[in-house]
C-alpha cells in the first residue's frame, strides 16, 4: 500500500487529469451527433479538473482544494440539470438534438 | 462767330447718348402699346436726333471748339479709385459718333423694310437703339471703366441680335459662340485695364495718357528670370480685348457665324460699328501703345494674318452674307495692320470709309435676300441685275470702293495702309514687317477676287433661281449644314403664301431699303476723296495748303514711328494720289483679281470645275476655315467639356468610388471573410475557446516572471 502510494506521484494524478480532459475535449468536437454527448463531455472535463484539485490538495496538504471540489460537484449537478432542461426545450422546438443541425448562429 | 457756338454743351452730349436709350426703352418695354409704327418712329426719331447733334458737335470741333472732357457723375469712390461717368469728345470721338449714328440711322430705316414680316419687330428696334446707345457710351467715354461698360454692352446687344431668331438652333449656337469668344478677349482686356490701374494708377484717360511715359522703363518679373516691360503687358492685354471685339485671328471665329442674325444687324454691328470698337480703342490708347514696340509688332502680325488669310476663306464661301463677313474680317485686319504700323489715323480713317461701304454691301446683300425671299445661297441666284437695278448699282459702288478702285473712298484708306506697310517694311528689317507688307499687298488681289465673284454670282450669269427647286436636293447636300435652316425658313414663309412651288421672281426692294443704300453709296464714293487730305495728311481738301492735323491731341504718335507723316511728304492732293495709285502694285493685283473673277464667273464658268478639281485640297482647307472652328469648338470648348467629364469621372470614380464606397466595400469584404468563421456549430466555438486558452496559457507560461 505504501509502496503503491509512494509510487503514485503527483505527476500521475496530473497525467490522469490531462488524459480525462483531453478525452472530454475530443468528445466535444469530434462528436457530430448528439448534444447529450456534449453535456457529458463537459461533465467529464469538470471531473478532470476535480482530479487536479484533489491531487494538488493532497500533495500540498491544503484542504482548500478539496473544498473547491465540492463546490464544483454542486455546480456540475446544477449545470447538468439546466443543461438537460435546455436540451428538452431544444428538442421540443427543433425536433432534433443533432449537433450538426444546430447552427442558427452561422454567419 | 459767337463764342458760345464753340463750346460743346454737356446737355447736348447727354442727349446724343440718352435719346437712343429712351427709344430703346420705349420700344422695348411698351412696344405692344405703341405698336409697330410707334416703335420704329420713336427709335428712328431718337437716332436721327442723335445723328444731327453728333454732326453739330463735329461741326463745332471743326470750327475750332476745344475738346470736351468732363466727368458728369461719380458712380463710386473707393480709396484712391474713382469711377466716373464722363465724356471725352475730341475729333476722333466725334468722327466715331457721326459714323455710328449715321449708319445706325440708315439701318433703322432699312429695318422697316427688312423686318416687315417679322414678329419681333418692336424688339428688334429696341435692340438696335440700345446698341446705338452702348456704342456711343463706348466711344464717348473718358475713362476705362465706362469704356468697359460700353464694351460689354455692345457685346450683350450683339449676343441678343445674333440670336434674334432664337428658334433656330444655329442662331443660338452662333450667339453663344460670339459671347464666349468675346469673353476670352475681354479677359485680356480686363487684365489690360487692371494693368493701367495698377501701374499708372488711374482710370481716367487724360491722366493715364499724361502719365503713360512714366511706365516706359518699368519692368516686372512674371516668371523667374524674365523681365517683362509693363507697357507691353498692358498693351497686349488691351489688344487681346480688341482681338475679340474686332475679330482678329484667332478670335475671329465668331464673326462669320454672327451672320445668323438679321442682315441689318450684320451691317450695323458686325461690319460698320461694333467690330471697329477694338480698332477705335487701340487708336484711343495710342499714347500707351506707342510705348511698346513689341506690342505693336504683335498687333502688326495678328493684323496681317487676319487681313490675308481670312480673305482667302471668303473666296470659297457660297452664302452671300458670309462672303461679306469674311471680307469684313479681312478689312479689320487691314485696320489692325495700320495700328501695328503706328498709323493710327490711317486705321481710323479706314474704319470710317469701311463703315460706309461695308454697311452698304451688307444692306445690299440684305436687299438681295429680301428679293430672293430669304434665300442666301449665291448658287441659287444669278442674273439679278435686271430685277434689282438699284441694289445692283449700289452693290457695284460698294464693291468698287472695297477693292480700292482709285477715287473711291476705299482706295484712299486702303492704299495708305498698303503704302504705310511698304514704307515700314523698307525701314524695318524684321520678318513681321515684310510679312505684313506682303499680306496687305496680296490681300488686295484676294479682296478683289471674292468681291467680284460675289457680284457675278449674284447679279450676272444665268438665272439660277428658276431651277433652284429642281436642284434643291443637290444643293442641300453640297451646301454647308448651317445654311439648311435658312432654306427651310424661307420655304415655310413663302411657299405657303403662294400655295404652289413655282419660281420666285425676284423683285426690287421697297424704298425704305433702297434709300439707305443710295445714302450709303454717296459717302462710299466721295468721303475718301474729300477727307484724305484733312484727316490724314494735315492739308486742306485738295492737298494744297497745310493745316493742323485732324487728330492732333487725340492720337499720339512718336516722331520716329510716324509713317503717315513720312507719307505726307509725298502727298500732293487726292487726285495726284489716285493717279499715282493707278501705277501701284496694289492696283495691278486688284485688277488681276477682277480679271480672274471675270474669267471664271462670267466668261468661262465651265473652267471652274477643272480648277476646283485641281485645287481640291487647298479649297477643302479653306472650306474648313483652316480648322479654327474645330480648334475652338472641338479643341477648346470640346476640351473643356472633356476636362469636365474627366473631373466628373475623377469625382465619381476616385472620390466616390475608391475613397467613399471603397472603404465601405473593404469593410464589407472583410466582414464577408470573417463571417465564414461563424459556422454556428457549438463545438467550433468551444474548440476556439480551448485553443485561445491554450494560447494564453502558453503566453503566460512564457512571459510570466
Amino acid at each position: 500500500m505504501n509502496t503503491l502510494v509512494s509510487a503514485l506521484t503527483l505527476g500521475h494524478f496530473l497525467a490522469l487529469g490531462a488524459v480525462l480532459f483531453s478525452i472530454s475535449l475530443a468528445g466535444i468536437f469530434l462528436n457530430r451527433k448528439n448534444v447529450i454527448m456534449l453535456l457529458m463531455s463537459i461533465e467529464l472535463m469538470l471531473l478532470a479538473v476535480n482530479v487536479n484539485f484533489v491531487a494538488f490538495s493532497r500533495s500540498l496538504g491544503d484542504p482548500a482544494g478539496q473544498v473547491f471540489v465540492f463546490f464544483i460537484l454542486t455546480v456540475a449537478a446544477a449545470e447538468a440539470a439546466i443543461g438537460l432542461a435546455i436540451l428538452v426545450t431544444l428538442f421540443r422546438n427543433r425536433r432534433t438534438i443533432d449537433v450538426a443541425d444546430i447552427d442558427t448562429l452561422k454567419g | 462767330m459767337s463764342t458760345t457756338l464753340l463750346i460743346i454743351s454737356k446737355t447736348l452730349l447727354l442727349m446724343v447718348v440718352l435719346l437712343p436709350l429712351l427709344g430703346a426703352v420705349l420700344a422695348g418695354l411698351f412696344g405692344r402699346q405703341i405698336g409697330r409704327v410707334g416703335s420704329h418712329a420713336i427709335t428712328i426719331a431718337g437716332v436721327a436726333a442723335s445723328f444731327l447733334l453728333s454732326s453739330y458737335v463735329m461741326w463745332q470741333l471743326l470750327q475750332g471748339a476745344a475738346p470736351f472732357n468732363e466727368n458728369l457723375y461719380t458712380w463710386f469712390q473707393v480709396g484712391g479709385i474713382e469711377a466716373n461717368v464722363g465724356f471725352m469728345v475730341d475729333k476722333l470721338t466725334a468722327m466715331m459718333m457721326v459714323v455710328v449714328t449715321f449708319v445706325s440711322l440708315l439701318v433703322h430705316i432699312y429695318t422697316i423694310g427688312y423686318m416687315a414680316e417679322d414678329d419681333g419687330y418692336q424688339r428688334f428696334f429696341s435692340y438696335i437703339s440700345l446698341f446705338t446707345f452702348s456704342m456711343l457710351m463706348l466711344v464717348m467715354s473718358n475713362n476705362f471703366l465706362q469704356l468697359f461698360f460700353g464694351w460689354e454692352a455692345v457685346g450683350l446687344v450683339s449676343y441678343l441680335l445674333i440670336g434674334f431668331w432664337s428658334k433656330r438652333p444655329s442662331a443660338i449656337f452662333a450667339n453663344l459662340k460670339a459671347f464666349l469668344v468675346n469673353r476670352v478677349g475681354d479677359f485680356g482686356f480686363l487684365l489690360g485695364i487692371a494693368g493701367v490701374l495698377f501701374w499708372i494708377g488711374t482710370l481716367d484717360y487724360a491722366t493715364a495718357f499724361a502719365n503713360a511715359p512714366t511706365i516706359r522703363d518699368t519692368t516686372v518679373t512674371i516668371f523667374a528670370g524674365t523681365e517683362w516691360s509693363v507697357a507691353t503687358i498692358i498693351c497686349i492685354g488691351l489688344f487681346v480685348g480688341a482681338m475679340g471685339k474686332s475679330a482678329q485671328v484667332p478670335l475671329h471665329v465668331w464673326l462669320p457665324d454672327s451672320m445668323e442674325g438679321p442682315t441689318p444687324i450684320s451691317a450695323l454691328i458686325h461690319a460698320a460699328t461694333m467690330v471697329t470698337a477694338g480698332i477705335f480703342m487701340v487708336a484711343r490708347m495710342s499714347p500707351i501703345f506707342e510705348l511698346s514696340p513689341t506690342a505693336l509688332n504683335f498687333i502688326l502680325f495678328i493684323g496681317a494674318t487676319t487681313a490675308f488669310w481670312t480673305g482667302l476663306i471668303g473666296m470659297v464661301q457660297n452664302d452671300i452674307k458670309r462672303v461679306v463677313a469674311y471680307s469684313t474680317l479681312s478689312q479689320l485686319g487691314y485696320m489692325t495692320v495700320a495700328l501695328g504700323l503706328s498709323a493710327y489715323s490711317a486705321a481710323v480713317y479706314h474704319l470710317m470709309t469701311h463703315a460706309f461701304f461695308k454697311a452698304l454691301l451688307f444692306l445690299a446683300a440684305g436687299s438681295v435676300i429680301i428679293g430672293m425671299h430669304h434665300e442666301q445661297d449665291m448658287r441659287k441666284m444669278g442674273g439679278l441685275r435686271k430685277y434689282m437695278p438699284i441694289t445692283f448699282i449700289t452693290s457695284l459702288i460698294g464693291t468698287l470702293a472695297l477693292v480700292g478702285t482709285p477715287f473711291f473712298s476705299g482706295f484712299y484708306s486702303k492704299d495708305i495702309i498698303i503704302e504705310a506697310a511698304h514704307h515700314h517694311a523698307s525701314v524695318h528689317a524684321g520678318w513681321v514687317a515684310q510679312y505684313a507688307n506682303f499680306a496687305v499687298l496680296l490681300g488686295a488681289f484676294v479682296t478683289s477676287f471674292y468681291s467680284f465673284r460675289l457680284l457675278y454670282m449674284t447679279f450676272f450669269g444665268e438665272e439660277r433661281f428658276r431651277d433652284a427647286h429642281a436642284h434643291d436636293t443637290h444643293v442641300h447636300e453640297a451646301s454647308a449644314h448651317d445654311t439648311h435652316h435658312v432654306d427651310t425658313h424661307a420655304d415655310d414663309d413663302h411657299h405657303d403664301a403662294r400655295g404652289q412651288h413655282g419660281v420666285h421672281e425676284p423683285h426690287e426692294s421697297p424704298w425704305v431699303v433702297t434709300v439707305p443704300l443710295i445714302l450709303l453709296a454717296i459717302p462710299s464714293v466721295l468721303i475718301g476723296f474729300l477727307t484724305v487730305g484733312p484727316m490724314l495728311f494735315g492739308t486742306d481738301m485738295l492737298g494744297h495748303e497745310k493745316q493742323l492735323p485732324f487728330f492732333l491731341g487725340a492720337i499720339d504718335v512718336l516722331k520716329e514711328n510716324d509713317v503717315i507723316a513720312k507719307l505726307a511728304d509725298d502727298f500732293h492732293g487726292p487726285i495726284a494720289f489716285a493717279l499715282h495709285g493707278l501705277t501701284a502694285p496694289a492696283f495691278f493685283l486688284a485688277l488681276m483679281g477682277f480679271l480672274l473673277a471675270t474669267l471664271l464667273y462670267l466668261v468661262k464658268p465651265e473652267w471652274r470645275a477643272g480648277i476646283t478639281r485641281t485645287l481640291a485640297w487647298p479649297i477643302r482647307v479653306l472650306e474648313n476655315k483652316y480648322g479654327f472652328d474645330d480648334l475652338w469648338v472641338g479643341g477648346f470648348a470640346g476640351g473643356s467639356v472633356k476636362l469636365g467629364k474627366l473631373s466628373r469621372a475623377f469625382d465619381s470614380k476616385l472620390i466616390d468610388g475608391v475613397a467613399v464606397n471603397g472603404s465601405a466595400a473593404t469593410v464589407g469584404f472583410v466582414a464577408g471573410l470573417v463571417r465564414k468563421l461563424q459556422s454556428g456549430y457549438l463545438y467550433h466555438y468551444a474548440f476556439a475557446m480551448i485553443l485561445g486558452l491554450v494560447a494564453l496559457l502558453a503566453l503566460a507560461n512564457h512571459y510570466w516572471t
